[in-house]
């Protein structure tokens, strides 16, 4: 069963999948991140990625937003096509990337003020209109469970917010693209543990609106929230399923069920 | 508990080292002091009691030992701001390109060769290409223009070095977060790239101020005269300038007041400082507090 969730169309409705990804390879310089991995994310699934440091999982999240133009040394093989367009023939990588919202582990505030971070990319999109935007900013910054801690000031210097707070206002800017994928990798980190649980809960509520893909280094977290979850150890996609399957079920690699029972090493 | 913190005799000499060093770097700051005390006071005491407003703003009579300095004064306004309009877009566009899109290949090392080298130029040197180039090659002949130009070229490392120091300081997480949101590199540098760095954009532009207004050498070929008995009236005519007036009043004209040529100085410094002063302080209203 682990082999057939694997590649084509999803088999029960048959639709394309939202983000397919086929025998994706990226290396730095001579140097392997990640070798052969092929797997296909459904739209509206809160899709895992789960593993030890350096599996590769976050060259895995640069390459779908086409980060790799920003590193001469990074390059990309195989394919990687968002609703059925392969990603490096899109001839507007601006549009691209305005389309996936994406939150790194290491937070950033823009020098911009809490209000201007947040309407960024709206305004990058053209939007002028004062009112909307106004709606915007204080929708995303309260969905990412920051809004009563800076609505009064929303003038303040984005980049000088505690590391938390910054965390949080990249996660409502990635939200003000209004995106149709969402990336978090390992957003937590940064973050309390009960702010956590509430941007848990906002992204449970997110997945009828758009695609996640969840980098997280608490396999609990993507036991909490993913539908599936894929297991990356050193560059391979060692295994890839109903995530629930990762912790009770049938894997494909002992090697997995050792990671998610914190056996390892 | 106590013998913790006591100082062992490693402590002691380090500590006094520590003296030691403090002490001396900071009588070192201090000296730098003196050549400008001197400077300013030499000029203040022996220049300040020419300064009147006819000295500012009348023609110098009588071979230049009477009157007063207008037309020099006006003639190195204009010719700073001429050079500024001319060499801030220039180099400021010229540093965004080797900042944010220039790759890293042999073409782009060559042009960063080639402005470390336009820095090393002598003085001199750029008047006789300002002459060849300006004056006669593009018939702008003698000229405010010509002279202006001249001093832009001159300049223009120090605005490109500024800008471009000031742009990297801009750190690359900034532009990959903004990029990421699916923004253009212009969209990137318009809103978060130059936003920070006109601070440094600025401070070009005094270092520029001070080192045009002072400069002799490469105006005398190209559009600054010794005398002339009208005011420019517009950038094709020829000028006065206070930096050659200082040379020709100090050393040209016998029978010169002593006081002359120190009121003379006293007056370029000053305006130097007042050009600058308004940068420093556009400067500081923009810097305003810590962005990050
Ligand atoms: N910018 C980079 N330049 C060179 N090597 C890199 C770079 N980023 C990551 N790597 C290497 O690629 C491998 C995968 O890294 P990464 O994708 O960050 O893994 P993870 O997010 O799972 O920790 C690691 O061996 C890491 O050292
Ligand atoms: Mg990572």
């Amino acid at each position: 069963m682990v082999s057939q969730e694997n590649a084509g169309p999803d088999p029960q409705t048959n639709t394309p999948a939202k983000l397919h990804v086929d025998d994706l390879s990226i290396h730095y310089g001579s140097h392997a991140a990640l070798e052969h991995v092929s797997l296909d994310i459904q739209e509206n699934e809160i899709f895992g990625i789960i593993g030890p440091a350096n599996a590769g999982k976050t060259s895995f999240l640069k390459a779908i937003n086409r980060m790799d133009m920003f590193d001469p040394n990074m390059k990309t093989r195989g394919s990687i096509q968002l609703n059925g367009h392969n990603i490096r023939k899109v001839r507007n990588v601006y549009g691209l990337r305005s389309r996936i919202g994406v939150v790194f582990p290491l937070p950033v505030g823009l020098p911009l003020s809490v209000y201007d971070n947040v309407a960024l990319a709206p305004r990058l999109r053209g939007l002028k209109d004062k009112a909307e935007l106004n709606v915007i900013v204080e929708r995303c910054l309260t969905r990412a469970a920051l809004w009563d801690e800076v609505k009064d000031r929303l003038d303040s210097l984005g980049s000088l917010l505690s590391g938390g707070q910054q965390q949080r206002l990249t996660i409502a800017r990635a939200l003000s693209q209004e995106p149709e994928l969402l990336m978090l990798d390992e957003f937590s980190i940064a973050v309390d543990p009960v702010t956590t649980m509430r941007i848990e809960d906002v992204l449970k509520e997110l997945k009828s609106e758009m695609t996640i893909i969840l980098v997280t280094n608490l396999v609990q977290q993507a036991r909490r929230l993913a539908d599936r979850t894929a297991f990356f150890l050193e560059g391979k996609c060692l295994d890839i399923g109903v995530t629930e399957d990762l912790f009770t079920g049938e894997v494909k690699d002992q090697r997995t069920r050792d990671y998610v029972e914190g056996r390892f090493g | 508990m106590k013998t913790m913190f006591e100082a062992t005799p490693i402590n002691h000499k380090n500590l006094g080292r520590q003296k030691l060093f403090r002490f001396l770097l900071g009588s070192m700051t201090a000296l730098l002091i003196f050549p400008v005390i001197l400077i300013m006071g030499t000029l203040i005491y022996k220049g300040a009691p020419v300064i009147s407003f006819d000295f500012l703003f009348s023609n110098p009579t009588n071979g230049m030992t009477e009157g007063g300095i207008f037309p020099a004064l006006l003639g190195t306004i204009l010719l700073v701001l001429v050079a500024l309009l001319a060499s801030v877009p220039l180099g400021v566009a010229a540093a965004i390109y080797l900042s944010e899109y220039a790759p890293d290949n042999w073409f782009t090392r060559i042009i960063n060769l080639a402005i470390i080298n336009l820095a090393g130029v002598p003085s001199i040197v750029h008047a006789l290409f300002g002459l060849g180039a300006f004056v006669i090659f593009f018939r702008f002949g003698t000229s405010i223009l010509a002279a202006s130009l001249t001093l832009a070229i001159m300049t223009l490392p120090v605005v490109i070095v500024a800008t471009r120091e000031s742009l990297q300081a801009v750190p690359m997480a900034f532009r990959e977060a903004c990029w990421n949101m699916g923004a253009t590199r212009w969209q990137t540098i318009r809103r978060i790239v130059l936003p920070n760095a006109i601070t440094g954009i600025l401070t070009g532009v005094i270092l520029e101020v001070s080192r045009t207004s002072g400069e002799t050498a490469p105006i005398m070929f190209t559009g600054a005269v010794f005398f002339l008995p009208f005011l420019p009236q517009g950038v094709f005519d020829q000028t006065m300038a206070l930096s050659l007036h200082l040379f020709v009043v100090s050393t040209q004209v016998p029978e010169m007041p002593e006081a002359v040529p120190y009121g003379v100085a006293l007056v370029l410094i000053a305006l130097v400082l007042m050009m600058n002063s308004l940068s420093i302080a556009l400067r500081m209203y923009l810097r305003g507090k810590k962005k990050w």
